[in-house]
């Protein structure tokens, strides 16, 4: 063993490389992990396309599945999907969108705002499939919904609700304070302000709040299964089907992996990947224009 | 006269841009040499250079030689960790981990390989009494160096570069940052701490290069206009531009 | 203007629509509180009486569950251990693997690679977890049965699970929970301040020395961040692993057919009455409970965080 002294001991030449082999075990496992995660990943993603892509033509898109017409097509999951996502954000974005702006407009730092924020943390942890036993029980039996589009969407309000107020919160943080001094100043009353300058400031961090939140419900499954149900009919009559039962794509994936159907559940698999890829680099668009414009 | 650092026709380009042009210095062994010029001239740029901290900087190219007791830091097969081992950094900003002080100090020891429990010790208590910092820390070496002041801070950045033992300290601008009564104590440690090592500082303040150097660089655009003892060059400078500088005319 | 307009009042019309709009804030403000509330009031109103009278200790501690039987048995012991078990093994499996991912993100790779890797990594983040669970059936599940067959070919005790059972779930939520920790730690080391990379490179040690005994110290709390959220992740996932777990309510063992607390929900929702359907809502408020404390823990290790970014 070298004494400390000469571990520190200048008395070596800048041209004699060490060797650490330490350093290079470490070198390894980042590669090798970031490898393996790398591969895995792309593995999968290349593998739900190559087998779901082909399944995915204009007779899927378009039909509903029919023992009768042998066809296994997704319209009716698409359309439920639609109507999953219209109504549970007509209703959780007003009121993400307003509890922002009581947290960040209106309240003063205390304990309402730790409770509110607490709770809103607690909403996004709650696992899904608890969401659906509760949606299943509230809306469905409490409120007499049964298994119905209105009923699983109610659910989702719950579910997006943390997306929605966290997104818009970082949002309206990003609106510089001048901005309400100055209109404050000129004597503009609050909601006022808050409509004219806060709202269009935070116009794109909302937009992406709605998207992160179009993703959540493509791709809910076990709140929905209990609540808005597996049903695959075409809708009727444009109110009355919210009534009804309806499996959305990832529910309709589901039900058609369970029954060992997996050509179709691919299909799923390939058009939801395709949604999120789109969702993805939408938001990533947005967030960039909107840093940019920060600056 | 000892020659410790030698640099020859060094130029360094960001990209497209130029920014040290042909700098020759000599940095004598055991003394003080000062970096001065206004703000983007190059000063910092060359001093990092010395201990090739510009490596991290992306898209810079180096051609000429840099010296550190004859063997060119810039060879390929020179081991970047020995050289910096040797040629030690103060940044402008007081820099500690976000950990105790004593690990603070360690830490440089450990990453050379020493673990004995008793060297630590030692080397943090001298490389603390070196810094002028072991009186007002010797209590609270477990506590978090981030609950020091922003003087005691940069002493224990100075205490943390000396730990392990270097040749050369290199000092970018480690006053800029602190209240006049940190940088006077930082500035009574200068002398103490160049008994045993070489000093290159870059300051941004003239009167403090007056106070502490032996030798003064004036850099101007990339280019190094002056270079001589500092007694001489602030009081008979021979280039018009450094005399335009100090006399406060610009910069 | 007037010139004789006061200060003081006159402005009715306007203080109510102000007062209004203020009022519809502090509702939209105080749902989520309720909605709290009453999803735990829902939880333990649907969920406590039956566990009160199967009893409390046959429930939680039976290691028997046979609801349907002419004797029924609720035993739940089964599905905690194998919740517990799964997502411990889960854990420990993929966050190393998740946190050096991270670091090769936001260190070491060079950033055109950076660039290509972070997006894909986001995106399947975004995938829904059913579509991890196909996967799973797929491609995992005959692999992991050859290896089962390999394995135990001159066992005749081991039931063999045809590749469903508790290996595949494991492999299949650390590769969902990979995503998420890697983001959160890429986020983190990257808010690790550079001066302290500088430092430390400054003193001669190598980039390997610099991330290992600076960067990730320096990015720990929110490292942690993300291991909770991938705790509670792996805790209540339920649709990725109901179809490569073989859902048999078994002690946990690695090539045993075995239920979680969330699929043991799901498997039998559907078609469960009775007090076979209050105990699947008392397992739901066994889970609740789990990821409340969780939540606790996440929020207090945010709060921290946060004043430590503050100082």
């Amino acid at each position: 063993m070298k004494s400390s002294a000469e571990k520190l001991s200048n008395n070596v030449s800048l041209m004699k490389k060490k060797r650490r082999p330490k350093d290079a075990a470490q070198q390894f496992a980042i590669y090798a992990c970031a490898i393996l995660t790398v591969v895995i990943l792309f593995y999968l993603l290349i593998y739900i396309m190559i087998r779901g892509l082909p399944n995915v033509n204009w007779e899927f898109l378009s039909t509903a599945p029919s023992a009768l017409n042998k066809t296994v097509g997704i319209l009716p999951s698409i359309l439920n999907t639609l109507y999953m996502i219209g109504i549970t954000l007509l209703i959780a974005t007003p009121i993400g969108v307003g509890a922002a702006i009581f947290l960040n407009e209106y309240a003063k730092r205390g304990k309402i705002v730790k409770i509110i924020e607490f709770t809103t943390e607690t909403l996004a942890g709650i696992p899904s499939v608890l969401y659906g036993l509760f949606g299943a029980l509230f809306f469905g039996v409490t409120l007499a919904l049964g298994y119905s589009i209105l009923a699983g969407a109610f659910t989702l309000v719950l579910m997006i609700l943390p997306i929605i107020v966290r997104t818009t919160q970082e949002a309206l943080k990003t609106v510089p304070n001048e901005y309400r001094e100055g209109a404050l100043g000129i004597g503009t009353t609050k909601w006022h302000m808050i409509r004219t300058i806060i709202l269009p400031g935070a116009l794109p961090g909302i937009i992406t709040a709605i998207i992160l939140a179009i993703g959540r419900i493509v791709g809910e499954s076990a709140a929905l299964l209990f609540t808005s149900g597996i049903g695959t009919n075409m809708p009727t009559n444009f109110f009355g089907h919210m009534t009804e039962s309806g499996a959305t794509l990832t529910v309709q994936l589901y039900t058609y992996a369970a029954k060992g159907q997996n050509e179709p559940a691919f299909g799923i698999a390939a058009v939801l990947v395709v949604i999120v890829l789109v969702i993805n680099l939408l938001t990533n668009y947005l967030s960039k224009r909107f840093s940019n414009k920060s600056k | 006269m000892d020659i410790k650092i030698s640099t020859k026709n060094l130029n360094l380009y960001y990209g497209q841009n130029h920014a040290l042009k042909d700098v020759n210095i000599e940095v004598e062994a055991g003394k003080i040499t000062a970096l001065i010029g206004p703000s983007g001239c190059g000063k910092s740029t060359y001093l990092k250079t010395l201990n090739r901290m510009n490596d991290l900087v992306e898209g810079v190219k180096i051609t000429g030689e840099i010296l550190l007791d004859n063997e060119n830091i810039y060879d390929p097969k020179v081991d970047v960790t020995i050289l910096r081992k040797k040629v030690g950094m103060v940044f402008q900003k007081p820099n500690p981990f976000p950990m105790s002080i004593y690990d603070n100090i360690a830490y440089g020891p450990r990453i050379h390989g020493i673990k004995n429990r008793n060297d630590l010790d030692e080397i943090v208590e001298s490389s603390l009494k070196g810094a002028a910092l072991w009186e007002e820390v010797r209590d609270r070496l477990k506590k978090s160096a981030l609950g020091l002041s922003g003087g005691q801070q940069q002493r224990l950045c100075i205490a943390r570069a000396i730990a392990v033992s270097p040749e050369v300290i290199l000092m970018d601008e480690p006053t800029s940052a602190l209240d006049p009564i940190s940088t006077t104590k930082i500035e009574d440690l200068m002398s103490e701490l160049k008994k045993k090592y070489t000093v290159v500082i870059v300051t941004h303040n003239m009167q403090q290069a007056v106070r502490i150097s032996d030798r003064t660089a004036f850099f101007l655009l990339g280019e190094m206009v002056e270079f001589g003892k500092t007694e001489d060059l602030f009081s008979m400078p021979q280039d018009k531009r450094t005399e335009d500088y100090i006399t406060g005319r610009f910069g | 203007m007037n010139a004789s307009m006061t200060i003081i009042g006159g402005r009715k019309s306007k203080t109510v629509l102000e007062q209004t709009m203020k009022g519809i804030f502090i509702a939209c403000g105080a749902f989520a509180i309720v909605a709290v509330l009453v999803i735990t009031i829902y939880m333990i109103y649907s969920g406590a009486p039956a566990m009160f009278t199967i009893g409390l200790k046959d429930f939680l501690f039976g290691t028997e569950w046979a609801p349907t039987a002419a004797d029924p048995k609720f035993g739940i012991l089964p599905m905690i251990l194998t919740s517990l078990v799964g997502t411990g093994i889960t854990i420990l499996a993929g966050v190393p693997i998740a946190l050096m991912a991270a670091v090769f993100v936001s260190e070491v790779a060079h950033k055109r690679i950076a660039g290509v890797v972070k997006p894909a990594i986001e995106l399947l983040a975004g995938i829904p977890s059913v579509v991890y669970g196909l996967l799973g059936m797929i491609i995992l599940v005959p692999q992991i049965s050859k290896l089962e067959m390999l394995l135990y070919a001159n066992d005749p005790t081991h039931t063999f699970t045809g590749g469903a059972n508790l290996l595949s779930g494991i492999i299949v939520l650390t590769i969902m929970i990979l995503p998420t920790v890697v983001n959160i730690s890429i986020t983190s080391l990257k808010a690790v301040p550079q001066e302290y990379k500088e430092a430390s490179l400054a003193m001669g040690a190598t980039k390997m020395q610099t991330i290992f005994k600076v960067q990730i110290p320096a990015a720990k709390s929110g490292i942690i961040t993300g291991i909770v959220l991938g705790i509670g992740r792996a805790l209540g996932e339920a649709m990725a692993i109901i179809l490569v777990s073989g859902n048999v309510a078994n002690m946990p063992a690695l090539f045993s057919s075995v239920r979680f607390l969330t699929t043991g929900i799901v498997s039998e929702m559907s078609y469960a009455s009775g007090l076979h359907r209050e105990a699947l809502f008392s397992i739901g408020l066994v889970l609740f409970i789990f990821i409340m404390v969780i939540n606790v823990v996440l929020n207090t290790l945010l709060k921290k965080e946060a004043a430590a970014n503050e100082k």
